[in-house]
């Protein structure tokens, strides 16, 4: 009896547990990427006595390239043969087809009911799934890597319940930006949130996709949302593993937020923190240098249909850049096969091979010196994307292919109204 | 004993070590770029022995062990926030980078200014002002991970992660 996370860890132990309690969890999977695995063999190393040791399970070990894929500086890809060894010698499969919060799903390893642990702050994006899944650092994965387990403390739940209409030209991405202005860039720290409420009952994977993922912006452990038919239909043909359908039973929640959507407008978290929440139409007089669609957080075959659908036909602002890259492979052929890759090149951008991309302002469009980016990104951190006088935006892919259309800040209704009138 | 370097609240991963910055595991040059271009004076001036102090959230942001590990290979003695960001905690606590919670002592300290800090009882005291401050306990199994001198420490110890 509890929230979804208790569920989930008295599910895993096959004892009730309750927030607070401190325990040691046998994982389901460990996640790192190529920037954060170093790290993780480093002390992996120290903890099995040197190269001799090897990973609890090799085929629920997994290293994602995504962060700087194709290596990008020779420092890179010294990185990636020193990891790609790593891999070999302990006979894990490096995955490069995209970013390793869309693979893992897609290879059918985030199931619900499961505990993931990821050296990636957005590995809460599982969560989606009803999984518990979270990001550590280095050393805790070296560590799950060596012996199959973490150790965690059961967190509180913030009851995060939505509800209400979604108005046209309004998006998950724009919810969870109304969410984060509400609880603040730390206002989940050490706790997790639970998201129920028709809003996400009706939304696709790849909508509650986008709402796990930016629990962590909130400083949340987790961004849990209880597996129904939607995910059962997803999962269907990815993994044959069985699995609960585990939901809050009598929860005892630290908070309940409701937010109805039904009024909501599109909004952009300016820099430098993603609390600081404005709605477009009251930021369109930003200058902007480049537009970027993509990332774990709205880099999805829906995320590229909406951009394409107000890019068809049109071409991108002549002062302005604009970078689109694909999640995963398979979203690439998906959106190869629908001509959504013709529209964006037609109009203008630059289609990037699929991986993190400008995100961590490592290649394929960094920011020069006071320029700013309007982005899908979850993360407008000062420096994020190059320079550390550069500026990100945030907002949904309708307001990034607005405003690549006008070359400001744009309010996507502004299109989507021009068109509905045409 | 140590100097005081006070940052604000929110003190993101980013800020301590820039994404373009963090590609290698070498603990010289993650020092060098501690905070490179939020705080252009720290990673110049910063001695061994000093004491960061953080407002809310310090450490927020993405999960690189090289933010806490930029900051212990300058030999920082302790940082001491008003909150931390959970990962962020997690990682320090794990490589041996002592952390301790102390609003009262954040919000009476000033850049600049001398401490002097128990890392075993959480007794902080402000050597310029003479004030005294307790830092909130740690939690028994942090504080076991802590005792032993990080998560690799603490499994060698006791064999195995229980
Ligand atoms: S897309 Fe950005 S936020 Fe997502 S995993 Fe990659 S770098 Fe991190």
């Amino acid at each position: 009896m509890g929230t979804l996370a208790e569920e989930i860890f008295s599910y895993k132990l096959g004892r009730p547990v309750h927030a607070g309690e401190t325990v040691v969890v046998d994982v389901d999977h460990v996640m790192s990427h190529d920037t954060t695995t170093p790290l993780a063999i480093k002390a992996f190393a120290k903890l099995t006595g040197q190269k001799t040791g090897k990973v609890f399970d090799s085929k629920r070990s997994h290293i994602v390239f995504d962060h700087i894929i194709p290596a990008a500086t020779i420092a890179a890809a010294t990185l990636h043969r020193e990891v790609r060894n790593f891999a070999k010698e302990q006979d894990i499969s490096i995955l490069q087809e995209g970013i390793c919060h869309q693979v893992m799903p897609e290879k059918g390893f985030v199931v619900p009911g499961s505990v993931i642990v990821g050296a990636d702050s957005h590995s809460c994006t599982y969560g989606a799934f009803g999984a518990f899944g979270t990001g550590m650092g280095s050393t805790d994965i070296g560590v799950a890597y060596a012996t199959g387990r973490s150790w965690f403390r059961v967190p509180e739940t913030i009851n995060v319940n939505i509800t209400g209409t979604l108005p046209a030209g309004v998006y998950a991405k724009d919810v969870s930006l109304e969410i984060v202005r509400h609880l603040g860039v730390d206002g989940a720290n050490y706790r997790a949130i639970e998201y129920t409420g028709e809003v996400i009952e009706n939304f696709s994977m790849s909508e509650r996709m986008t709402f796990s993922n930016m629990a962590i912006e909130m400083g949340g452990k987790a961004g849990l949302i209880a597996a129904d038919e939607t995910t059962r239909a997803w999962l269907q043909g990815r993994t044959d593993q069985e699995y609960p359908l585990l939901r809050a039973v009598n929860p005892h929640y630290e908070r309940v937020i409701e937010i109805d959507v039904t009024n909501l407008k599109p909004l952009v978290a300016c820099p430098p923190d993603v609390n600081i929440v404005h709605p477009a139409e009251e930021v369109t007089n930003v200058k902007i240098d480049e537009v970027f669609l993509g990332t774990c957080t709205n880099g999805r075959l829906d995320d590229l249909e909406i951009a394409a659908g107000i890019l068809a036909g049109r071409t991108i602002s002549p002062d302005i850049r604009m970078v689109v890259i694909p999640a995963s492979r398979e979203i690439y052929l998906e959106a190869m096969r629908l001509g959504y890759l013709e529209i964006f090149s037609r109009a203008g951008a630059s289609v990037g091979t699929p991986g993190c991309g400008p995100c961590i302002g490592r290649h394929f469009g960094v920011l020069a010196p006071g320029e700013r980016a309007m982005t899908t990104m979850n993360r407008n951190f000062t420096g994020r994307m190059g320079d550390p006088t550069a500026e990100i935006y945030l907002g949904s892919p309708a307001t990034v292919a607005a405003t690549a259309l006008t070359g400001y800040i744009t309010d996507p209704r502004a299109i989507l109204l021009e068109e509905s009138r045409a | 004993m140590g100097r005081i370097w006070k940052l604000g609240d929110n003190i993101n991963t980013d800020l301590i070590i820039p994404g373009r910055y963090n590609v290698t595991t070498d603990h010289a040059q993650l020092a060098k770029y501690c905070l490179y271009e939020a705080y252009p004076e720290f990673s110049q001036q910063v001695k061994p022995g000093d004491i960061v102090l953080g407002g809310h959230n310090f450490g927020c942001g993405s999960s690189r062990e090289h933010a806490p590990t930029s900051i212990l290979a300058n030999k920082v003695k302790v940082v001491i926030a008003r909150s931390f960001a959970r990962i962020f905690y997690r990682n320090a606590v794990n490589i041996g980078l002592p952390v301790l919670v102390c609003e009262e002592a954040v919000l009476n300290s000033e850049d600049g200014q001398e401490l002097d800090v128990n890392l075993e009882t959480g007794e902080i005291r402000n050597l310029t002002t003479g004030q005294t401050f307790q830092a909130e306990p740690l939690d028994p199994f942090v504080a076991r991970i802590v005792a032993a001198g990080g998560i690799i420490n603490y499994i060698e110890m006791e064999g195995t992660l229980r």
